[in-house]
C-alpha cells in the first residue's frame, strides 16, 4: 500500500454510519475506497449531487454526472441532484457531517491553508473556503512534509489561509493530531519506524502528546 | 405566448459592457450554443459571472476570452483554464475571485430580492479584504452583496414554450440560480415541449424567471 492509501485508510475510520461526507481532490478521493461496506455513508459533491457512487467503466460514463474535480462518477440509488445554492446551503448550514480535504499547510491553532501560494496569482478558490467554514468536522489528510521535504505543520501558516481554527483532525503518513480547546495534540503514531523525536523534528508546530498516545505495535 | 426565439434574436439583447451570467461547472451545464452565438456578436467589455472561464484551447467561454470581449470575470475557479490565467497575468482580464458557495448565494440573493447576507465563508482570509465583518453568536461573518446580471445564459434539459425548465443531473449546478438572478434570462434547451408536457411537480425553474428560450438540440 502506498503512503496516500495508508492516509486514506486511516481517515476512513473517522466516518460513522449514516454520515454525510464531502471528499476533496487527491488523497481524500481515495478515502471512499476504504469505507467499510457495513457502513451506510452518503457522499456529497458540491456541484450538486448527494449519493455519489464509484467511478463508472469507460463505456458507462454519463458526461452529465461529474464530481467537483470534473471527473465522471455515478449516482447511487437514493441519490439526488440540486442547484449550486442549495448544495452550498447544505455545506454552510452544517448539514455535512465530515469534510476531508488536503492542505498546503496546517497551523497548531487549526488554521488551514489550501488554496493559494504567495507570489503566484490567486485565480482559483473553488468550494474550499465554504467547506472548511461549514462542515461539522474538518479532517485534513496530507503528507507530513512537502515533496522537497519542507514542513507543512507549522506554528502558523505563512501561506494565505482558507479558514481560521477549523481543523479538527490531521492525518499524515506518520501521525494523527487532534485539535481541541486551542491545543494541538499528537494522538497516534502510524509508522513504527518513527520515534517521537523524529516526528517532532519534522513538525515545527507546538503540540502536546496525548496521555493515551497510540503507537503501532512492532 | 411562446418565448421561443432563434439564438441570433435572443442574443441581440446583449450590449457592450453588460454583465452576463453563464451557467455550467466546467463545460457541464454550460450553454455552449449560446456562447458560440455570442462569439459571433460584435460586443465588447463584458463582465462574465461564471464558476469557470471555459476550458483551455478556446472551449466554451474560452472562445469569447480569446476574442478579447471579456474585461472582467467573477467566479470561483479560473486556474483550470490556462488561457484565463495568462490573460489575468498580462493585465487583460480583471478577476473577482469569489468562493463557490458565496458566488451561488450572491446570485440567489440577487434573484430573491435580498440586499446581501453575512457568511462565515472566507472570514479572516484574503478574500475578506475590504468587506464589512460582524461577530454573530461569537463567530466572525463577512458581508456579501447580491449579484444581478443584465443577462443570464442558461442550459436546460427541457423547456416548455412558456419557459418552465427542468435540468439534467449535475448539469443543473448554477443554472437555476442565474436564471432567477438576471434581468433577462435566455435558455438553451436541449428539447422544447408544448405547455402541459412538463409535470408541474417537477419544474425546477418556473417560467416567470425566463424571457427567451432557444432550441439547442442535443
Amino acid at each position: 500500500m502506498g503512503l496516500k492509501e495508508k492516509i486514506a485508510m486511516r481517515a476512513a475510520q473517522e466516518i460513522n454510519d449514516g454520515d454525510i461526507v464531502n471528499l476533496g481532490i487527491g488523497i481524500p478521493t481515495l478515502v471512499a475506497d476504504y469505507i467499510p461496506k457495513n457502513k451506510s455513508v452518503f457522499l456529497h459533491t458540491e456541484n450538486g449531487l448527494l449519493g455519489v457512487g464509484p467511478t463508472p467503466l469507460p463505456e458507462e460514463i454519463d458526461p452529465e454526472i461529474i464530481n467537483a474535480g470534473k471527473l465522471p462518477v455515478t449516482a447511487l440509488i437514493g441519490a439526488s441532484y440540486f442547484s449550486s445554492s442549495e448544495s452550498f446551503g447544505m455545506i454552510r448550514g452544517g448539514h455535512i457531517d465530515v469534510a476531508i480535504l488536503g492542505a498546503l499547510q496546517v497551523a497548531e491553532n487549526g488554521d488551514i491553508a489550501n488554496w493559494a501560494i504567495p507570489g503566484e496569482n490567486i485565480l482559483g478558490v473553488g468550494g474550499a473556503m465554504d467547506l472548511v467554514a461549514g462542515a461539522k468536522k474538518v479532517i485534513v489528510t496530507t503528507q507530513h512534509c512537502t515533496k522537497n521535504g519542507e514542513p507543512k505543520i507549522l506554528p502558523s501558516c505563512n501561506y494565505p489561509i482558507t479558514a481560521k481554527g477549523v481543523v479538527k483532525l490531521l492525518i499524515t503518513e506518520y501521525a494523527v493530531f487532534k485539535f481541541e480547546n486551542n491545543q494541538m495534540i499528537l494522538e497516534e503514531i502510524l509508522d513504527d519506524t518513527m520515534t517521537l523525536q523524529q516526528i517532532k523534528a519534522i513538525t515545527p508546530a507546538n503540540y502536546t502528546i496525548s496521555q493515551s498516545l497510540k503507537m503501532l505495535q512492532k | 405566448m411562446s418565448k421561443v426565439v432563434s439564438i441570433e434574436e435572443a442574443l441581440t439583447h446583449i450590449k457592450d459592457g453588460d454583465t452576463i451570467a453563464v451557467g455550467g461547472f466546467g463545460l457541464v451545464g454550460c450553454p455552449i450554443k449560446l456562447v458560440d452565438g455570442l462569439s459571433e456578436r460584435p460586443v465588447s467589455r463584458l463582465t462574465i459571472i461564471s464558476n469557470n472561464l471555459g476550458e483551455p484551447g478556446g472551449l466554451g467561454l474560452g472562445k469569447i476570452l480569446h476574442q478579447n470581449k471579456i474585461s472582467k470575470a467573477i467566479g470561483s475557479f479560473f486556474t483550470s483554464n490556462i488561457d484565463a490565467v495568462k490573460y489575468a497575468n498580462e493585465g487583460k482580464l480583471e478577476v473577482e475571485l469569489v468562493p463557490q458557495g458565496t458566488l451561488a448565494e450572491r446570485l440567489r440573493a440577487g434573484g430573491a430580492g435580498i440586499g446581501g447576507f453575512f457568511t462565515k465563508t472566507a472570514a479572516g482570509t484574503l478574500l475578506a479584504k475590504g468587506k464589512e465583518s460582524r461577530i454573530i453568536e461569537g463567530e466572525e461573518y463577512i458581508f456579501e452583496s447580491p449579484l444581478i446580471p443584465d443577462v443570464a445564459l442558461i442550459k436546460a434539459k427541457k423547456a416548455d414554450t412558456y419557459g418552465n425548465l427542468i435540468f439534467s443531473k449535475t448539469a443543473r449546478n448554477f443554472n437555476p440560480d442565474m436564471a432567477k438572478a438576471a434581468k433577462i434570462t435566455i435558455v438553451e434547451a436541449e428539447e422544447i415541449v408544448e405547455v402541459g408536457q412538463l409535470n408541474p411537480e417537477e419544474i425546477v425553474v418556473p417560467h416567470l424567471f425566463v424571457n427567451y428560450v432557444v432550441n439547442g438540440g442535443n
